[in-house]
Formats: C-alpha cells, structure tokens, sequence
C-alpha cells in the first residue's frame, strides 16, 4: 500500500515535472535553445498565482489563468529582447545568453522582494481524502493531476488542430522552407515562447499549492529537473516530455520512498547522464546522424 | 633563431613573474599589505587558475563545461581529507586534490565527451550538481556543515600553482596537442577526418582542466578555513565560466583578466550580492548580444600590443608565447 501511495505521490509531482518539461521541448524543438530561463518563469508563475490569491483574493482557476498569462507575457518578452538577435549566433552563444537571464531573473526578484520564502495558503483546494482499497489519495493530488492533464490535452489540441499548431510544427521541422511557405517565423517563435511559458506559469501555481513553500530560487532544480525529463523522453517531442516527466516524478517518489530521500535531487542527474549515454536521443526520439 | 627569440621571452617572462612573486612576498611579509588586499590576491589567484584551466576546456577544445565547480569541489575536499584526516603534508594535499579532480574528469568526460554541445553542457552540469549532493550526504566529510580546514596557502603556494598552471596551458595550447584541441574547436568532423583521434584530445583537455580546477580548490580549501557543499553549488561554475566567455573563449589573457577584473568587481559588491548578480547577469547577456567573442576575442594580450608586455605584471607572463 505504501508503495501505490508514493506511486500516487510521484505521478502527482511528475505532471508539474511534464508541465514544465513540455515548454522546454517546445523551445528546444523549434529553436534549439536550452531556455534556462525556464525554471524561472516557473517561479515566476508561482509567485504571480500567489499574490493574486493574497491580494486579490481570487479563487484557484482565475490564479491559474492570470499566472499563465503573466507568464505567456513574460516568455514572449525574453525571447524577443534576448534571444531573437542571437537567432544566428553561434550556439554557445545562445546558451550563455539563456543563463545570464535565468540569473537575471532570479536576482531581480530578490532585489525587488527579498529571498524570503513564502507560504502558499492551503485552503484554495478542497481538503478531502478519497479512499480508495485502502489507499488513501488526497484530493489535491487528483486536481493537480486532473489540472495537468486537461492542458496537456489542450496542448495537444492546440498543436495538432489548429492553424498556429500546424506553423510550429512546420517551423520546427525546418524554418527556412517554412518562411518560403508564408508562414511568419518570427510569430510562430513567440508564440511557442508563450505557450511553453504559460504551462510553466500553470506549473508554478500547481507547485506552490502542493508545496506550500515557494521562494525566488525555488525554480533553479525544478528547472533541471524538467529539463532531465524532456532529455528522458526525446528532446523536441512532446508526448515525451509527458511521459519523461511523469516517469521522474515516479522514480524521485520511489527513492524517497525507500529511505534515500537525501539522494533524491542526485538521481535525475544520474538517469539525466545515463539516459545521454545509452540513449541520447531520449526514449521516444530517432537516432539522426550528423551530415557535413 | 626564432627558437632563442621564443626562449629568450619565455626565460624574460619567468624572470618578471619572479620579480612580481618576490614583490608582492616582501609586501606581505614587511607587513604593508594588509590582510584584506591579501585575502582579494590570493581569492583572484584562485579564480585566475579556475578561469584558465576551464578556458583550457571551452576556449581551446570547444567542449561546453558548465559543471568546473564540482571539479572545484573534488580538489578542495580531496585536499582537505588529505591534510585533516590523514595529517600529510600540504604538497601531497595540492598533489591529490589535482590527481582527484583529474580522476573525475576521466570519469566523467570518458562517457559524456560523446556528446556535443547542449548535450554536454548538461551532463556536465548534472555532474556538478551529482558532486556537490553526494557532498551533502557523506558524513565522512561533514555533511552540509562542511569541513573545517586550517589555514596553510600561503603566496608562494598560491604563486608556484598559478606559475605552473599557466605555463602548463599555454604551452600545451601551443604544442601539437594543443593545435589538435583548436582543430576540435574549429570543426570536429574536419579534425576527425584529418586523422585527430578526437575522443583522446578532448578527454585529455578534460583531464588537464580538470586537474587545475582541482588544485584550485586545494588552494581554496586551505585558504578559506571551512568548506561546506554550497559553496560549490552551480553558481560558482556560472561564475567561472563568466570569467570565460567575458575574456573571450579562446584567449588565455582574456581569461585571466575576465578573472582579475570580475574578482576586484565581486570584492566591491561583497556585501550586496543581489546586486552583483544582477549586474553579472547584465553583463553577461550584454556581452552575448553586443560583443559576443568577450573581451580579448581569441586574441592574446601579446598579439595585440607587443610593446607593453613589461608593464603588465606578473600574472599574464606564462601566455607571452601563445597565440591560439
């Protein structure tokens, strides 16, 4: 029994995991850019969602939507001031950039507010407990799940249904005969930076209710952490980053599970070099050779 | 000829290097140097071979580290268990903590130097953080409170090891070996199809970073009093790699002026560190968008003004030679 609760606790963490992880491999996929600054937009949403509940004392769903807005807002900004001049910059390049705005971030929220951590109000969640053969779920994990899992389904809507889904599908495959094709770049590049970042944004919001802390550094291991698992499930494809990213949540719950919880933080990295030296492609991705 | 010219600036170089050791030695001693100054010497001394052992690995190889902190990390605590725990003497400290941190370098640039550019940049990253949470979770070491260790780098440890790291490098840059690492950085597949075994370079590049990184932290370790995991978090390796990329990647006195200039920086903004994140982070993002090859580019400070290599002190003379 215990075992099905940390299953139940790991699939839990994991969708926040896929929900971060799914903007990293939309990026990555139409860019081919590490967005560091990722995990920051996270923490970003969290922080957002936290205030309008506090102040504005708004209930769950419009916290939700403002976060993701705020970040979809935010997502758009970064990639139009720091990374479209470096379209044709070298790699390295890119990265560095990626990272000087994750720091960037994160220190111009503790500047503007201290590094204090704060604590998210419980009560935005019904508090009741489904038993289930003996195992007890809680109803938060079944809203995070449930809240999950309709974005992802929405997602997929958005990417296989619609005219802006056909365009980063088409950007991403390759951009240049897109543009030929009519299809606006540019546009298309920022609005995969606004999707990506408002799940991200969803994701914040969904991590402080489960952890109740949230702080200006809280998105730096999340951020890794989502990053191993759009690496685990194929890097640019996004039923991978699902399934990366629920899968980590299991094996993190696990570990913690059998005692080694000090240990836990170290094992995505662990499966993160395993997974880039058996298989770098991730475990949904095509092995594709380099051409000169 | 030329073979005399070259040795004649090398042996002029060292000589002005050991002019500036015995300077700043007589200082210390007689007393005029106060401990601040020392302590920001030593701390820029530290970095300088930080900054010039990563350089070895991004500007020269073009293999994207981001992970050097755990290196750092290896070399301090090796030292540190060697002299605390097993009381030998500091040298075997020095000595170990490189050989510890080369060991890791294998171990860990083996595997992951198959992988290219973001790839690697996050195994070694992963790397970084793997090092600093095994840290946190070895009793043997202390745990997150650290190690305390007792105060034994004194300047001319801290000279010799900045002497020879950089005397190592350049001339390693500058040697069949070292145009090999260029050729990687330059096109892998057009190395690999000129008969380079790739693989060896860049783990040896690896290694020999690695290696300085390591005798870095031993510095570090007994300069510092305590050593605790966070101060090895990916933050410092951020840190280096700023010292890096600011200098320009592939320039060795870039780096080692990246590395003066950023430690002086640091020093004045100790006590507001948000604000000196935020302008690291400015600046950073300035450079990538403004001026992308850093500093010096891949240009040596030699290359450019011949004629002031004499007024430049003590700590560029071991790169006089080089011009990657």
């Amino acid at each position: 029994m215990e075992l099905i609760q940390q299953l139940v606790n790991g699939i839990s963490l994991g969708s926040i995991y896929a929900l971060i992880a799914l903007g990293y491999t939309m990026v990555y996929g139409i860019v081919r850019l590490i967005n560091f600054a990722h995990g920051d937009v996270f923490m970003i949403g969290s922080f957002v969602g936290f205030y309008a509940v506090t102040m504005l004392g708004v209930g769950f769903f419009p916290a939700l939507l403002l976060a993701m807005a705020a970040c979809a807002v935010l997502g758009v900004v970064i990639e139009r001031i720091a990374y479209k001049p470096l379209r044709n910059a070298t790699r390295i390049a890119v990265l560095i950039t990626a990272i000087g705005v994750s720091l960037l971030i994160e220190y111009v929220m503790i500047y503007l507010r201290g590094a204090q951590p704060e604590a998210y109000p419980s009560t935005l969640l019904p508090e009741r407990n489904l038993e289930l053969f003996g195992v007890v779920i809680s109803g938060q994990s079944l809203f995070i799940l449930g809240t999950s899992l309709v974005l992802m389904v929405l997602l997929q809507f958005i990417v296989h249904r619609t005219k802006i889904g056909k365009a980063m599908r088409a950007v991403s495959h390759d951009a240049e005969a897109a543009r030929l094709m009519g299809i606006n770049v540019d546009n298309t590049i920022s609005a995969t930076f606004a999707i990506g970042s408002a799940l991200a944004g969803a994701a914040g919001v969904i991590f402080g209710i489960y952890y109740t802390k949230i702080d200006p550094l809280m998105g730096i291991l999340p951020g890794l952490k989502a990053f191993v698992a759009a690496v685990l499930g194929g890097i640019g494809i996004i039923p991978g980053a699902m399934v990366g990213g629920l899968l980590l949540g299991v094996i993190e719950s696990l570990v913690s599970g059998f005692g080694y919880s000090l240990w836990r933080d170290g094992v995505a990295f662990v499966i993160l070099i395993l997974i880039l030296i058996f298989r770098p492609a991730g475990l949904f991705g095509k092995n594709v050779r380099e051409k000169v | 000829m030329a073979t005399w010219k070259r040795a004649r600036g090398f042996l002029v170089s060292v000589i002005l290097a050991f002019a500036f050791f015995a300077v700043v030695e007589w200082l210390i001693v007689s007393g005029m140097l106060n401990i601040f100054y020392v302590n920001t010497l030593f701390f820029m001394a530290i970095n300088v071979i930080l900054a010039v052992s990563l350089h070895l690995i991004i500007g020269i190889t073009g293999q994207f580290s981001i992970g050097h902190a755990g290196f750092f990390a290896v070399g301090a605590y090796a030292s540190a268990i060697m002299t605390m725990k097993l009381q030998l003497p500091f040298a075997v400290g020095i000595l170990a903590a490189g050989m510890a941190a080369m060991m890791a370098g294998l171990i860990i640039g083996v595997p992951s130097l198959r992988l290219k550019g973001d790839y690697l940049a996050i195994a070694t990253l992963g790397f970084g953080e793997i090092v600093r949470i095994a840290l946190l979770n070895i009793d043997y070491v202390g745990g997150a409170s650290g190690m305390t260790v007792t105060h034994m780098t004194t300047w001319p440890w801290v000279f010799a090891c900045l002497l020879v790291t950089i005397i190592v490098i350049a001339n390693f840059t500058n040697s069949t070996h070292g145009r090999a690492c260029i050729s990687i950085r330059e096109d892998e597949i057009a190395a690999d199809a000129m008969g380079i075994n790739t693989t060896y370079y860049k783990v040896a590049a690896f290694a020999i970073g690695s290696f300085f990184a390591g005798i870095a932290g031993a510095l570090y370790a007994h300069h510092f009093y305590i050593i605790q995991p966070s101060n090895f978090g990916f933050l410092k390796s951020f840190d280096i790699l700023i010292f890096v990329v600011l200098g320009g990647l592939g320039s060795l006195s870039g780096a080692v002026i990246a590395a003066i200039l950023l430690t002086i920086v640091s020093t004045f903004l100790q006590n507001y560190p948000e604000t000196r994140m935020i302008i690291y982070s400015l600046v950073l993002i300035l450079v990538m968008l403004y001026r992308p090859t850093g500093l010096m580019g891949k240009k040596e400070l030699t290359s450019l003004f011949k004629w002031r290599k004499a007024t430049q002190g003590g700590m560029n003379h071991g790169s006089k030679n080089t011009v990657a």
